[in-house]
């Protein structure tokens, strides 16, 4: 009972906060927000699965959403002519067809033993050597492809589908990275799999920071077109409320999925090796495995939330990714609102999306305040870039709240409720 | 022999240079992995709260430096090392202890320290800005060129004195350290409570004060890292994850709990890097002239020096698959 009362005052409270920013803010802005919190909902899903569910620690977030959001650019934009009339694709295909040969060499090198090629070292030596001349050939004969391609053409464009096909395209993309990552750190230590997530987001940044060719990277790609009617077409809240409807409706089907597979007995599976790996082992469990499937899962939800959110921002721009509101923001939704609990996951989405978006005007207004009161009562002279500074301290806040919440209040507002099926 | 000469150059001491950074760094994050039992993710921000303490003492005190004959920050250094050790025990009382003494998981302690980076961020982005700084404020860097006596060297090897004294505090940072953990008292119990945090404490070790004394060896060596970092080149507040990969790959490639192994790391992921991303047309623009056949492409490089982060990235994938102990034998906890 008092769970219950707990969370219909934590929601109704989320009700009037989204009520007076539509109200205080008009319309637009209001839901543009609220469709923006929904992605970042999605995405919350996906860390509360891995990180409520299983206890798998994912720090590279960002990673997944820059992969999702790079497939919906690539599948949703339209076609650029200035590359596909020229003989490029047919000298990128070239390319590829050598990647793919070469692949087929080193995974045949791998398969040596069955042949009876003596000695393990040599082979492992052989394979080494293999994918290092396999690259650099790779490697030579792309570069001049593709500084042809960003002369003549600037990129290769998009492909001119329909945008949900990148996104689901964008979640498989993100699922696939999730199984080498997982299928390399999973065994080992928890600690293992944040460093290497962490790498891996930062190493997918830059490649698509610096894939001119593919991305157009720092001169960014927009507009992206949209799943439903665009704001052109019948106005900027008509628009945005219909991709909002659109989110919320794969929301819905999450939440309703995922409540059947955590009662299910997977789920419980989930959870026993979460609270106590050992004995779940010992009960025949496959822990590694379950993780793993754990770890893909959310990561699909990851690149499909990324996506979804890259293309309401409507503008693909790999700098513009960062750990900071594509990771740490996400965390906070989830272990604010209550890890393990769909719930209080979107609430915690919502929640902290809409006081993040409002601390920006907020922040910048304390600091006028600051600045006036120093030149008035100091002749302070403040720094130029105060303003900057002044969103780089929401930094901090996101920083304390992890902290605070970790101490004080380890299982969110709306903590996770574990069902006892006796 | 110019080619000689800029390999040297170029690869030999930039990658003994970056190689000390890291393993100065991962020695930090290899102790506090050994004994507290958790990656330290706020490390590379400990390194940039440090190098900015050392940056406000130099403006401070900018006569200091030319009065002895170093740059200022480096004498400013011992200070700062100081302070930033006393922020570390501050920062573990604060954050980690209450989350220690509840028992939680190593991966919240992780979290924690992930939070901790943040508030970092955000207080250094606060007061000091996103932009580069110089740590010689009133100084110059001091560049000393030698030259080979070879009739067909006419460039010089080149070493800035920053370089010269990372060399120097490394070794005896790294003396200093063998001498403390081997001869020690406390050194020795801190060796004990990373190979067994229980039997350590029923042996009656005073583990507070170890956990004490790792920090302060932790915040200290970060806070030489990250000046000695910013006295070769710049410093630069945003460094954060980028050079946190690199320093965890050392520890990991060393050996967790393992002081030598972070150190050997360090110097494997720093040459890695460097080697990685060396442009060999140099070196083998003289074997073109001597086979006429042969043509090289101009730029042969493994990997373009935009994607360097990937170089730790794939030393660790490469090292937790085949050897997850790293090359030392170190714990997999």
């Amino acid at each position: 009972m008092q769970n219950a009362k707990k969370e219909i005052i934590l929601f109704s409270g989320l009700a009037v906060l989204v009520l007076w920013v539509l109200v205080a803010m008009g319309p637009a802005f209001g839901v543009r927000v609220l469709a923006e919190a929904s992605c970042y909902a999605i995405l919350a899903l996906g860390l509360t699965i891995q990180w409520g569910y299983a206890g798998l620690f994912n720090a590279g977030i960002m990673g997944f959403v820059a992969l999702g959001g790079f497939m919906a650019m690539l599948f949703g934009f339209p076609v650029n002519e200035d590359f596909w009339n020229t003989d490029l694709p047919a000298q990128l295909g070239g390319v590829g067809l050598k990647a793919l040969f070469g692949i087929a060499l080193i995974y045949g090198s791998t398969k040596l033993y069955k042949l009876g090629f003596p000695g393990k070292k040599l082979r492992l030596t052989l394979t080494l050597v293999l994918s290092l001349a396999v690259y650099l050939w790779v490697k030579t004969s792309l570069d001049p492809v593709a500084s042809a391609i960003e002369s003549q053409a600037g990129f290769i464009g998009g492909f001119g589908w329909p945008i949900w096909i990148g996104w689901i395209v964008g979640g498989s993309l993100a699922g696939l990275i999730a199984y080498f990552i997982g299928h390399i750190c999973l065994g080992l230590r928890s600690d293992y799999l944040a460093i290497a997530t962490l790498g891996i987001a930062e190493i997918i940044k830059a490649f698509l920071k610096n894939a001119d060719w593919l991305t157009r990277g720092t001169l960014t790609v927009s507009p992206l077109p949209w799943p439903g009617p665009g704001p052109a077409e019948i106005g900027f809240v008509a628009a945005r409320a219909v991709y909002l409807s659109l989110t919320a409706v794969i929301i819905a089907g999450l939440v309703f999925l995922l409540y059947r597979a955590y009662n299910a007995p997977w789920g419980r599976t989930m959870r026993a090796i979460r609270d106590n790996e050992l004995s779940s082992s010992a009960m025949g469990k496959n822990v590694n495995g379950r993780r793993l499937e754990v770890f893909i899962f959310g990561s699909v939800l990851m690149g499909i939330g990324g996506a979804a959110l890259i293309t309401f921002n409507g503008i693909f721009d790999p700098s513009g990714f960062l750990p900071l509101n594509h990771t740490f923001l996400i965390w906070v939704m989830v272990i604010l609102g209550g890890a393990g609990n769909n719930l209080g996951t979107l609430f915690g989405a919502v929640f902290v999306y809409v006081v993040w978006t409002m601390s920006e005007p907020v922040a910048l207004y304390l600091l006028d305040v600051m600045r006036n009161l120093g030149e008035a009562w100091f002749a302070w002279e403040a720094p130029a870039d105060l303003d900057s500074r002044a969103l780089q301290a929401r930094v901090f806040v996101i920083g304390l709240i992890i902290s605070l919440v970790l101490r004080y209040a380890p299982k969110g507002l709306i903590p996770e409720k574990v069902a006892h099926h006796t | 022999m110019n080619e000689f000469i800029f390999f040297i150059n170029i690869v030999v001491i930039s990658g003994a240079v970056i190689g000390s950074i890291y393993a100065l760094g991962a020695i930090g994050v290899t102790l506090i992995f050994g004994i507290l039992r958790f990656a330290h993710f706020a490390h590379a921000d400990m390194m940039t709260l440090g190098t900015f303490l050392v940056l406000v003492l130099t403006a401070l005190f900018p006569a200091v430096g030319p009065a002895i004959g170093l740059p200022t920050a480096f004498v400013m250094m011992p200070l700062a090392m100081a302070a930033t050790a006393v922020i570390a025990i501050g920062i573990d009382k604060a954050f980690y202890k209450p989350l220690r003494e509840n028992n939680v998981k190593p991966v919240v302690m992780v979290m924690a320290s992930v939070g901790v980076t943040l508030m970092l961020q955000g207080l250094i982005r606060f007061f000091a800005g996103t932009g580069s700084q110089s740590l010689f404020v009133d100084d110059r860097k001091a560049i000393f060129r030698i030259d080979l006596p070879f009739e067909s060297a006419s460039r010089a090897i080149v070493v800035t004195e920053p370089q010269i004294l990372l060399f120097l505090f490394l070794a005896v940072a790294v003396v200093s350290l063998h001498l403390f953990l081997n001869k020690s008292r406390l050194g020795k119990a801190m060796r004990a409570m990373s190979d067994n945090p229980d039997l350590a404490r029923v042996s009656g070790i005073n583990t507070n004060t170890v956990v004490g004394v790792t920090w302060i060896i932790a915040g200290a060596l970060a806070c030489a890292a990250g000046t000695l970092l910013s006295l070769d080149v710049t410093l630069k507040p945003d460094l954060s994850f980028m050079i946190l990969l690199p320093i965890f790959a050392a520890a990991i490639v060393g050996g967790v709990g393992h002081p030598y192994g972070a150190l050997a790391g360090g110097f494997v992921v720093g040459f890695a890097e460097t080697l990685a991303v060396f442009n060999w047309a140099f070196l083998l623009r003289p074997l073109e002239q001597a086979l006429p056949w042969l043509d090289l492409p101009n730029n042969l490089a493994f990997v373009p020096t935009e994607y360097k982060i990937t170089i730790p990235f794939f030393i660790l994938v490469a090292i937790l698959i085949w050897r997850p102990t790293g090359i030392f034998k170190g714990k997999v906890i």
